[in-house]
């Protein structure tokens, strides 16, 4: 492994791991925050703290973080999007080039964005240098914490194979958030992002993020004419005969 | 973003300190021997409180050190290495001018360049941040340098320079804030490029990721008291260089008046560096 001693980036690197984030299936259910913070306040470096965790005014670390927008085309109809958001790990990441003491980096063997928290001051700059506000300061220990990619799980030979990807991915109920390396051209990602259409959040930043969003599809127009009645909620139940236990125990009950 | 006092008593004093040397470095001194001593005590002192101010904003301090070793890629650590090193190269320049009665040229100018360098350097820092749009502009620099010079000059009894410099960046500082306000906007970023929604069409916010505050929303999202916010502007613009400005020019030979002026102009940047920070806007404030 290249040492690396200054926050210099790393002109290319040898694989490009990511996510890609399907914005049309995200449910918003919230899951991949709740498993990350269970992985991340467990393994790798300080804990995510919790500030007044029962009290009147809760705080607490978190590496990923779902919003819910509402989405209106001039033509058709409203979406509700639900949008996970975490680090990017950036090709050009300007946390890293900010930091004073080099505790910021960007792997140059898969292009993972780390914080080294041995050398983190907690001056907070590399947050502000951050337009997608991945990285957060913990208010406990005092360092930087943000998305690791799992870096202690997808290499980790110690855990069953299917579980060594990102703790967001392996526990996604919806199958939104899908782990690869973006630098094959023919992995799960990359193929999934040409596909569909994958897109960087603020291009315009010039930080080339390597996770990819994909959009949501259209959403469908449902027509009324003929072919739903609109009287159909008040439709007599098509089963008028019940069978079975519970049709027994129904009638058995109306008996008593 | 948040205002925080630690960063606004290291810009200001920090400003003031280098800005001193910047001018003594150069030979601007006064006639009297202790008058000297007072300016080199001030020079040090400024920038010294200034420097330890910062520290008091960082999580983990007592790793300080660690902050020298960036200095390829980052301004902050650039600007640590810079203010160390005129700290040193202006105390053999002190000793000599002070003990010795003599002047080291050379030693001087390069203290001047590195405390020039120095200002700059702590301007980079906000500057360069392409993610605070008010702040990613040529305008913050040049006037982190003429405050600090205006201070500095001031200090030194550089009357007309000082009141020049000071009203020239008063006059400046009113640009700024005007082009400022255009500069978010400008910035192209917006609540659909940042979540790449705009191609479907208008977006809002419907639910936030958390009840409560976090982080972020503290430490970047920060909301100034609009209220006041043009009131404000215009007492740190005449405080700041306009009044110092004219006493310096009008009342020059009146100690009490040129104290009562020096108290305005901290009492101007300070409101002036509130405002650099309160006013400015980043980016990820688009997601919420």
């Amino acid at each position: 492994m290249e040492k690396i001693s200054l926050t210099e980036l790393p002109s290319t690197t040898h694989k490009k791991l990511g996510l890609v984030i399907d914005l049309d299936t995200c449910v918003g259910c919230h899951a991949c925050v709740i498993n990350c913070k269970e992985w991340n306040t467990s393994h790798y470096g300080a804990p995510l703290s919790d500030i007044e965790a029962y009290g009147e005014n809760p705080v607490g670390t978190f590496l990923n973080r779902i919003h819910t927008y509402e989405v209106t085309p001039v033509q058709g109809l409203t979406q509700t999007v639900h949008f996970p958001k975490s680090c990017l790990h950036c090709e050009d990441a300007p946390c890293v080039t900010v930091c004073p003491t080099g505790a910021s980096y960007k792997r140059s063997e898969d292009g993972i964005v780390l914080v080294n928290e041995d050398d983190c001051i907690g001056c907070g700059l590399c947050a502000w240098a951050c337009p997608y506000g991945a990285r957060e300061m913990d208010a406990a220990e005092g360092v930087m914490k943000k998305c690791t990619l799992c870096v202690d799980r997808i290499y980790n030979e110690n855990i069953p194979e299917e579980d060594r990807e990102p703790a967001c991915v392996r526990t996604c109920p919806a199958n939104a958030r899908h782990f690869g390396d973006f630098s094959d051209p023919d992995s799960n990602v990359s193929k999934l992002s040409k596909e569909r259409g994958g897109i960087d959040l603020m291009p315009e930043q010039l930080t080339k993020p390597v996770n990819k969003y994909l959009p949501p599809r259209a959403k469908a127009e449902i027509s009324t004419d003929g072919e739903i009645d609109v009287l159909s909620p008040f439709l007599e139940p098509i089963a008028s005969e019940t069978t079975g236990f519970l049709s027994w125990l129904d009638k058995a009950l109306d008996k008593i | 973003m948040h205002p925080a006092p630690s960063v606004i008593i290291f810009t200001i004093f920090s400003g003031l300190g280098f800005g001193l040397f910047f001018l003594l470095g150069l030979g601007f001194f006064l006639a009297d021997y202790w008058l000297n001593f007072l300016l080199f005590f001030l020079a040090y002192g400024f920038s010294i409180i200034g420097l330890l101010s910062s520290l008091f904003h960082l999580g983990n301090p007592q790793r300080f050190l660690k902050a020298f070793s960036q200095w390829r890629t980052s301004w902050l650590s650039r600007e640590g290495v810079f203010s160390t090193s005129t700290l040193i190269i202006m105390a053999p320049f002190a000793i000599g001018k002070i003990f010795l009665d003599k002047e080291f040229v050379i030693l001087g100018i390069v203290g001047s360049v590195l405390a020039i360098v120095t200002i700059f350097c702590t301007a980079m820092i906000y500057a360069q941040l392409r993610t605070v749009p008010r702040w990613n502009s040529f305008l913050t620099p040049v006037l982190f340098v003429l405050y600090s010079l205006g201070g500095g000059a001031f200090l030194i009894n550089e009357g007309r320079l000082a009141a020049f410099i000071l009203i020239l960046s008063s006059l400046l500082q009113v640009y700024a804030w005007l082009n400022g306000d255009q500069l978010f906007k400008k910035a192209v970023s917006n609540v659909e490029s940042a979540t790449g929604l705009g191609n479907i069409g208008k977006v809002r916010l419907l639910e936030g990721p958390h009840t409560g505050t976090n982080y972020l929303l503290k430490e970047m999202v920060y909301i100034v008291g609009r209220k006041h916010r043009i009131r404000l502007r215009i007492i740190g613009f005449i405080l700041v260089g306009l009044l110092p400005g004219l006493i310096l020019l009008l009342f020059n030979f009146n100690l009490l008046l040129l104290i009562l002026a020096f108290l305005m102009h901290l009492i101007g940047i300070s409101l002036i560096r509130w405002l650099f920070f309160a006013e400015a806007e980043h980016v990820v404030g688009l997601y919420y």
